[in-house]
């Protein structure tokens, strides 16, 4: 299994992605690591299809489906939680799910 | 850089999404101006800004207008044309003035960096608070009110406990070249 987290540091908010990434995988598979993966111009957006901050993908499926196929950009990107409020990071559960 | 404590609020026309032109001038009758870089795409805003409608229906009596500034780039960022400004400012029934930098000349005067970012003025428009406008993103995590705590203090004539935050948001969108 590959995790990947694709970042661009013009947004605040891949640290706290990482982190929540990280306490997921030590519960469920402690050993698999974090590839991270530093987006730095349009050019980079467009090549990884980098719909914005911060993306993560296991094994290339993107944890958030419904912003996956947003316009690549060099942007903060908007998840939702569980309850509807928006955030610039995802879910738990949507990370944790796209592990199990 | 951003604006210094104390400093002199800087003039600006711009289009409101009102379909007015919106001055420092038309403000002069509050006691406290609050200007917010904001916008319409960046996920801090959306989270913060629903606080900033409630914070301006609630201080309104006391003399507190609120004026939100989008000055991003709508061509690298077209979430955040005036068209989208008037669409947003709709959907989340804005009780803020909401008005477009287009030139980016008042962020430029502000020495903004993030969306959202807070700029206390006082009746004199010297800036008294500069940062964000609380310490959570999450509204039920949040320990300390720095905007209205700012707004009671400048209100009551005194001086803020804290005077400048950092920002946490989305950087501004500048124009190239």
């Amino acid at each position: 299994m590959k995790v990947e987290l694709l970042f661009w540091r013009g947004c605040p908010s891949h640290p706290e992605a990482l982190e929540i990434l990280r306490a997921v995988l030590d519960e469920r598979r402690p050993r698999l690591p974090v590839e991270l993966v530093e987006v730095e111009t349009q050019d980079d957006a467009v090549r990884l299809a980098f719909p914005g901050s911060p993306t993560i993908r296991v094994d290339g499926r993107d944890v958030d489906d419904a912003g996956a196929s947003g316009p690549p950009s060099l942007t903060c990107r908007v998840y939702r939680l569980p309850d509807g409020r928006p955030s610039p990071v995802p879910a738990r559960e949507q990370i944790e799910e796209a592990l199990a | 850089m951003t604006l210094a404590a104390r400093a002199v609020a800087p003039d600006f026309a711009l289009s409101g999404v009102d379909g007015s032109t919106h001055s420092l001038a038309d403000y002069a009758d509050a006691d406290v101006l609050v200007l917010v870089q904001s916008c319409n795409h960046c996920p801090y805003v959306l989270a913060w800004e629903d606080r900033l409608n409630a914070i301006q229906r609630e201080y309104a009596d006391r003399g507190v207008a609120i004026v939100a500034v989008c000055s991003n780039d709508a061509t690298t960022h077209p979430g955040d044309s005036f068209e989208n400004m008037v669409e947003h400012a709709r959907e989340k029934d804005y009780a803020i003035d909401y008005l477009h930098d287009e030139d980016q000349s008042l962020a430029r005067a502000l020495g903004s960096e993030r969306t959202p970012e807070v700029f206390v003025f006082d009746g004199e428009r010297r800036l008294r608070y500069h940062g964000a406008v609380d310490d959570d993103r999450d509204e039920h995590a949040v320990a300390t009110h720095f905007l209205r705590d700012a707004l009671d203090a400048v209100l009551a004539g005194g001086e803020p406990e804290v005077t400048d935050t950092p920002a946490v948001g989305c950087t501004v969108k500048w124009r190239e070249g």
